[in-house]
């Protein structure tokens, strides 16, 4: 029963989701507003719909319906009753639902605001997000159905099916296969649904955008409406990178972060071209200019959260993240192929009038700045894109398959990086219009002539590394510029309003949210920089096989195994622990547990490292073989991490820079109530 | 609409942006060119390679193959781990063709003709390395014809349908 229910709501979300969009294309192109309306109704209906699926798929999970296959593939008995929850988003069926969930959930939110001063927008943004909406209720309609059952065919195949086959009879497994061991762990549980949230809250700057070219405002409207939802995708996307980076480090076991696997760069390409797109606006709104620039830009970012959502999903690339192939792939490439000409083209038709009102015309202005940042961003990205389809392009054109690994990506990235963050430190300091270089080294020389400071330091330290250098310069120059806008900000307004100088920071701050709200971002890139280049310049590592109160030492640090337990849990695992003493400079500093857990029904091991934790390094410590009988020996793997948590540390500053930026404004929460509510304004 | 000298200083402004974002352009097709020639890897089967003879000894390439289980050994003292991988096809609709990435490596490994190759990589072992997995590694081939490998990566495709019968319970 559970099972129609969930179906019979899904087909009727996809129904309204065509409905939706046909009837607001129609209800625009006829000036029909009832039409309109009744399409907004429909897009509505759509979220409760879907939400009727999910739980469907969530009692199924939980009560452990097993003829189901969905719930087979995913869940086991032994689950704790959360993690069966979290199944959703576990596998493929699930999580093309749950995405649909979620961008249902979007497209209502964007909805009900207040429509008044864009009503013309309206339609074209319900049939962008209802076209979206249909493709991927259409994949699981017709292809990855998550409620199809197990069957036996009356030859004795096992065969899987929505409806029962002819003559078969239904297959109950008495256990499911249970979520791999690997991805129980809470990063992994909620860094799905976040870089799904950021995938999908990007689709509504392009339906504005889309929308806006339908319906020829070429002012920047859909820029201004849509600033906040852009700003909310980015802070997921981020937030699901760098807890996608966390559980690499704390599960994955090979001491590091990010491995340049295809499905990371999946996500992070809409990233780069978002964050792009976060820069570029606001030279729109500033000065008029790069409008095609802007809107290519968030056409692209759609594309990529389609590509990303594709990837993670179709296995057409081999990767840690395994997941089966299925047949949706093809559908999903006709899909960005078809989405993208259409844009494109639309865009094409309204090139002249979407015309800049300002040329640059120096190089070193605040737009040209902002226009190299772009330029950057975009480079990094083509080179993510060109890594990824390496294997592919390759075969295509020599006949051989060749692929790129880190190394590849970190040598061509590493000088661009290094540019940003140049650009970092001295764009804040620039003027928009006409800019010399004369003022630009007159607002520079200072903090540039400080921040020389860090390489001097870093050489008398014995640093002999050019490019940590380089970097840490960098680095401390961007700290020293967005530290003395702050200063400069809150002394004025020191001197102005007579404020303290810290409440004349928070107002600083609060008043001017998404130019402070950036910089405490620039902030938190400056620690995650710290973090990357100690992890990636510095890390050092050693193994050895220890007896029991032998030691085994790493720089400062003095490893000694004092034994291994090991004993089953309830959960059915068989875990073995050892104990190892750390000794810091001939100093006693802690314990620590490395372990191996066994998971007997999935028959996998899973390594959880032991790590001692400080802000100046990581000790990663993992155990690796031990002798079962006596127990008396045990091989361990160290690795040492300098600065490695700053990375952590950047990020939670990142995330809080963001929430500033997005944070409302109370300047533009004033109700505006003055235009009385037409036959098909919002408010329902 | 554009008087002649706005028009000029226009173009001259241009061009400035246009050699700028040359330069720039010129940089990374210089670091994509080098770093390729660094540290790219030829993606091979180890059908591709065996017919490729001498030329692939000392160059850095990626295999592929499915492990056989009982040729998994792990020495824990030095952190040697040796295996036997049997040649599985690259092309994903060859695979498609073969029934599914978990049938092609189980019939791979009983394939007496299907080629093998011996790989040794130094480090933990894998939680993932069991038999029937797909191992792709990097490395190089040594002149005994055994891979050193540097990086192993495994995936295992579950073969659900085999296993769900065994716990049938007719409903």
């Amino acid at each position: 029963m559970t099972e129609e229910i969930g179906y019979t709501a899904l087909v009727m979300a996809f129904l309204l989701a065509l409905y939706g969009a046909g009837a607001a294309a129609f209800g625009a192109k006829r000036q029909r507003p009832e039409l309109v309306e009744s399409a907004r109704r429909a897009m509505l209906l759509s979220w409760p719909l879907i939400s009727v699926a999910a739980l469907a798929i969530i009692v199924l999970l939980v009560s452990g319906r097993y003829d189901v296959e969905y719930v087979a593939k995913v869940t086991s008995s032994t689950m704790p009753p959360y993690l069966k929850v979290t199944a959703l988003w576990g596998g493929q069926a699930g999580s093309l639902v749950f995405w649909s969930w979620l961008m249902a959930a979007f497209a209502s939110a964007a909805g009900l605001r207040r429509w008044d001063r864009d009503r013309d927008l309206l339609p074209w943004v319900i049939v962008v997000t209802m076209v979206t909406l249909a493709f991927f209720l259409s994949l699981v309609i017709f292809v990855e159905n998550p409620f199809r059952r197990l069957w036996l065919d009356p030859v004795g195949n096992t065969v899987t099916a929505f409806l029962r086959p002819a003559g078969a009879r239904p297959l109950v497994p008495s256990d499911g296969q249970g979520l791999n061991p690997l991805l129980r762990h809470p990063g992994m549980i909620i860094h799905p649904p976040m870089l799904y949230l950021g995938f999908v809250s990007f689709v509504i700057p392009y339906a504005f955008a889309i929308a806006a070219l339908v319906s020829r405002r070429t002012d920047d409207r859909w820029i201004r409406v849509t600033r906040r939802w852009t700003l909310v995708a980015w802070l997921f996307l981020s937030l699901g990178l760098l807890l996608g980076g966390r559980w690499a480090y704390d599960v994955l076991g090979w001491g590091g972060y990010w491995g340049w696997d295809p499905v990371e760069i999946a996500a992070f390409m809409p990233w780069l071209s978002g964050t792009a797109f976060l820069h570029s606006v606001m030279v729109q709104e500033k000065k008029g200019m790069l409008k095609h620039w802007n809107v290519l830009l968030i056409i692209l970012t759609y594309a990529l959260v389609i590509f990303g959502t594709f990837l993670t999903r179709s296995g057409v690339l081999s990767s840690v993240h395994a997941f089966a192939q299925s047949a949706i792939g093809p559908m999903f490439f006709a899909f960005i192929g078809i989405t993208s000409i259409v844009s494109v083209r639309l865009l094409l038709d309204r090139w002249g009038a979407l015309r800049g009102e300002n040329q640059l015309n120096s190089l070193i202005s605040r737009e040209s700045l902002f226009l190299l940042n772009n330029f950057l961003f975009i480079i990094i990205l083509a080179v993510c894109f060109l890594g990824v389809i390496f294997p592919l392009a390759s075969e295509l054109f020599t006949g051989q398959t060749v692929t790129v690994g880190p190394e590849w990506y970190e040598r061509i990235t590493g000088p661009l990086f290094a540019g940003l963050l140049l650009l970092m430190g001295v764009a804040p300091l620039s003027a928009y219009g006409s800019s010399s270089w004369r003022l630009l080294g007159r607002q520079l020389w200072v903090p540039g002539a400080l921040s020389l400071v860090v390489p001097a330091g870093l050489l008398l330290a014995g640093v002999r590394n050019w490019a940590a250098v380089l970097g840490y310069s960098l680095a401390g120059l961007v700290a020293l510029v967005t530290l003395y806008e702050f200063w400069r900000g809150a002394l004025a307004r020191h001197r102005r309003h007579g404020e303290s100088v810290p409440l004349a920071l928070v107002r600083l701050a609060g008043r001017n949210r998404r130019r402070y709200g950036g910089y405490i971002i620039h902030l938190g890139v400056v620690l995650m920089a710290l973090g990357i280049i100690g992890i990636e310049l510095f890390q050092t590592e050693t193994q050895g096989t220890l007896a029991r109160g032998e030691q085994l030492s790493l720089g400062q640090h003095v490893l000694v195994f004092e034994g291994l337990t090991q004993f089953g849990t309830p959960d059915g695992r068989e875990v073995s622990r050892a104990e190892v003493s750390v000794y810091k400079d001939g100093r006693f500093v802690g314990r620590l547990f490395p372990r191996q857990d066994f998971y007997v029904a999935a028959n996998q091991p899973m390594t959880i490292p032991g790590v001692r934790s400080t802000l100046e390094e990581d000790l990663y410590l993992l155990l690796v073989g031990w002798e079962p009988i006596a127990q008396q020996g045990a091989t361990f793997k160290v690795f040492h991490n300098p600065l490695v948590n700053f990375v952590w540390l950047g990020g939670l500053v990142f995330i809080l820079g963001t929430l500033v930026a997005a944070w409302p404004d109370r300047e533009t929460a004033p109700v505006r109530r003055r235009v009385p509510a037409g036959a098909w304004a919002s408010g329902d | 609409m554009d008087t002649p000298i706005a028009s000029q200083v226009e173009s001259g402004g241009r061009a400035k942006f246009l050699i700028g974002g040359l330069l720039i352009v010129a940089a990374v097709v210089y670091l994509i060119v080098s770093s390729t020639q660094a540290a790219a890897q030829y993606y091979l089967t180890i059908d591709e390679m065996r017919s490729k003879g001498g030329q692939v000894y000392g160059r850095p390439l990626k295999l592929a193959g499915a492990v056989d289980g009982d040729s998994i050994a792990y020495d824990s003292a030095t952190l040697t781990l040796s295996f036997t991988m049997a040649n599985v096809p690259a092309d994903l609709d060859v695979i498609e063709a073969g029934g599914g990435l978990a049938k092609v490596l189980h019939d791979s490994l009983l394939d007496p003709a299907a080629s093998r190759l011996q790989v040794i990589y130094i480090g933990p072992k894998p939680d993932l390395i069991r038999h029937e997995a797909q191992a792709i590694v990097t490395g190089e081939l040594g002149q005994d014809g055994v891979f050193r490998a540097d990086e192993l990566l495994l995936k295992c495709p579950t073969r659900y349908e085999e296993e769900v019968p065994l716990q049938v319970v007719e409903g």
